[in-house]
């Protein structure tokens, strides 16, 4: 592939964010700028910090590749990614500012005053933050394979120490710098190509069938499948093959495949002629994509619904959003940043659409090879070709990393915050770096271990489970004066925990098939309705127990800055 | 980054303080304040109008998205409608619900702040 060029542009990426990085660290002096950069940063800067920092490689690179395999349903994916930014701007964004904590644990502190909820939160923070930065990890690996054949473990260990340094280094002053430039970096990489691309496909006298079903090979194409996966063939369909299929070989022979499932054993070569439809396939391959293919052919309506719950109420759960909050000057520049991050993200997001029809276009053969994740890699080589698609690969290739890196120093930063206010002993900028490496040892050892699962479920899981803890916590946290201690402890345990272990065993490989496969594989559609009543039921039920300063607080959250300078809360 | 510059420099953060205080001291503020049962009721009756802001945009989002999934399940054949409405058709909608929000309690920030100082 084009590794003369991917590989200066990784560098270059991870160059430019360490020399940001150290930009951020020369003004980074006291603890209060370790973590919240000191409450000074404005809302353009830091809207593009926010974006920087969410956009992740499931952003990047699974939109587009979810889209080439199964089409325009997971489309769902990105309109939840950023209309969670709303909902979160309408219930919480301005009185989480005002309430003027650190973490999400210092949130539940400070409304129940019960440290027994500061430790139970701090301890979703950090297991939702490590869901999410395995992914990450594994994507750098996969990336720097697809596009140099380095071993799968290399690229997780490059991110993981790059992010650590600066983390370590600089805090969250640093971070905001880094994450800035990386929205925009990652914003060029996306749309200059996509623009080429477009302007290849014109030339190309703009073919319209990308949004036909099932997709069409546009030219004889030879796909080599790399793991073996179950075709499903809805009209028969004549192939040549070179391999085995359905248990016997056959050498460069014309095979007519009947309709049904046909299992094509590794490393075997079909020939597919122009105008076959592409077939679907099902492996066990895992990439970067929240796949759950399966569960999604069997209950699609039910599936849908549990996505658009989880994404829109999960985003405002995700431990590295919530701590970015903390850094605006006062709760109305909260409110305007997020405006901007929904601008900034929604305008990312009309990209991977882009990509996705395009791939279903020019390479639908991704879908069989289990690569589907490398459409926004290749498109690029596959389209125009010659030096000049080497670049914009490498370019692409360098937006990627720019994805992997700004959101695991995002998720860093906060799991680091959290262990070094809670787990360590003592406070202080030495021991937010301990914090730090611990923070990623952990997610990077995981992915070692875990190695081939589908780790991309994960992503899924940290939105469903932050969706039935967090928000409830929220919320009711914001909004219900008589919310209590022991409510909010059962409501993120039996709300959190119960998706948690649904997601789990779907993961293992539990229930099989049926409605409770789906029922588990898409928990977000009962466990927030179970997170919010389990909370408002026990509050209810304890209401001697409901925090005595509740009235001040919510006071606190609420009144606009001008009033606030003489309310002792 | 030297360890004892780090030490004796000593930052002070947060909001400005209030500029004059001559306004300040009318009755509803007061109140506020001193958290009595009257400021209480001030806050209850902010925090009212603003959740009924949020929940008001929330039941727009709901009826744009909300049936979104059931349409594209009943119409099959509108796959391109489907690829243009949630790849490129909502997120120009969801960043002016915001900005409506946005204002709208902005707006009551204001008319709140100048109840409790004005009157």
């Amino acid at each position: 592939m084009y590794s003369g060029y991917a590989v200066p542009a990784v560098a270059l990426v991870v160059v430019a964010t360490v020399l940001v990085g150290a930009f951020g660290l020369r003004i980074s002096r006291t603890t209060s700028d370790f973590y919240v950069a000191s409450r000074t940063v404005g809302p353009r800067l830091n809207a593009a910090a926010i974006s920087g920092e969410y956009l992740s490689a499931a952003s990047f690179l699974g939109i587009a590749g979810l889209v080439l395999v199964q089409g325009p349903d997971m489309l769902w994916y990105p309109v939840g990614y950023t209309a969670g930014y709303l909902v979160l701007l309408l219930f919480v964004a301005a009185p989480l500012r005002r309430s003027g904590a650190y973490t999400l644990p210092d949130f539940a502190e400070a409304r129940l005053a019960s440290p027994a909820v500061r430790r139970l939160a701090g301890a979703f923070v950090v297991g939702v933050g490590w869901l999410y930065l395995l992914p990450q990890l594994q994507g750098a690996g996969l990336t720097l394979t697809v596009l140099t054949g380095a071993p799968d473990s290399l690229g997780g260990i490059i991110v993981a120490v790059v992010v650590t340094a600066i983390v370590a280094a600089g805090g969250m002053r640093s971070i905001t710098f880094v994450q800035a430039f990386q929205y925009w970096l990652k914003l060029t990489a996306l749309l200059v190509p996509a623009l080429f691309l477009v302007l290849a496909w014109q030339g190309d006298g703009a073919p319209r069938n990308a949004f036909d079903e099932p997709a069409g090979f546009r030219e004889q194409r030879v796909v080599r499948v790399d793991d073996t996966l179950d075709l499903k063939l809805e009209e028969p369909l004549t192939v040549t093959v070179t391999g085995t299929v359905d248990g016997r070989r056959h050498e460069d022979d014309s095979l007519r495949l009947s309709a049904g499932t046909h299992r094509i054993e590794q490393s075997t070569r079909l020939t597919f002629d122009k105008g076959d439809p592409v077939p679907t396939a099902d492996s066990a391959g895992g990439g970067l994509s929240p796949s759950r293919a399966e569960s999604r052919a069997e209950r699609p309506l039910y599936a849908t619904y549990g996505l658009i719950l989880a994404t829109f109420l999960g985003t405002m759960g995700l431990p590295h959003v919530v701590v970015r909050f903390y850094t605006s000057p006062h709760g109305v520049a909260a409110r305007r940043t997020t405006v901007a991050v929904l601008a900034l993200i929604g305008g990312f997001y009309l990209l991977p659409p882009v990509y996705g029809a395009l791939g279903r276009l020019y390479a639908p053969e991704l879908t069989l090879t289990g690569d589907a994740d490398a459409a926004v890699l290749l498109l690029p080589e596959r389209m125009i070709g010659g030096v000049g698609g080497d670049l914009l690969g490498a370019l692409v290739a360098g937006g990627a990393f720019a994805a992997f890196l700004s959101t695991a120093s995002g998720l860093t930063m906060a799991v680091a915050g959290v262990l070094t206010q809670d787990v360590l002993p003592a406070r202080g900028v030495r021991h937010f770096r301990l914090g730090t490496v611990l923070a990623m040892a952990v997610p990077l050892a995981a992915s070692a271990l875990v190695g081939g699962l589908p780790v991309a479920d994960a992503v899924g899981l940290a939105f469903a489970v932050s969706a039935s803890s967090f928000c409830p916590l929220l919320v009711l946290g914001i909004w219900w004066r008589r919310l209590t201690p022991p409510g909010a402890a059962a409501g993120m345990l039996l709300g959190g925990g119960s998706a948690f272990l649904a997601v789990g065993a779907t993961m293992a490989g539990f229930p099989g098939g049926g409605p409770w496969h789906a029922l588990l594989a898409w928990p977000a559609l009962w466990s927030v309705p179970l997170g919010f009543l389990t909370m408002v039921l026990v509050s209810l039920a304890t209401p001697g127990r409901v925090p005595a300063g509740t009235a001040a607080i919510l006071a606190r959250f609420h009144l606009p800055e001008e009033l606030r300078a003489e309310v002792k809360a | 980054m030297p360890q004892d510059q780090t030490e004796r420099r000593v930052v002070v953060t947060g909001p400005p303080r209030r500029t004059g205080r001559a306004s300040g001291y009318y009755r509803p503020r007061t109140e506020i304040d001193e958290q009595t049962t009257l400021g209480h009721t001030y806050v209850r009756s902010l925090m009212r109008t603003q959740l009924r802001a949020a929940l008001t945009v929330f039941a727009v989002l709901g009826l744009l998205v909300g049936p979104l999934p059931l349409v594209f399940a009943v119409t099959p054949n509108a796959r391109r409608l489907e690829w243009l409405v949630l790849g490129f058709g909502l997120y120009a909608p969801l960043v002016l619900l915001a900005r409506w929000y946005v204002r709208r309690a902005e707006r009551n920030e204001r008319d709140f702040v100048r109840l409790v100082e004005d009157r």
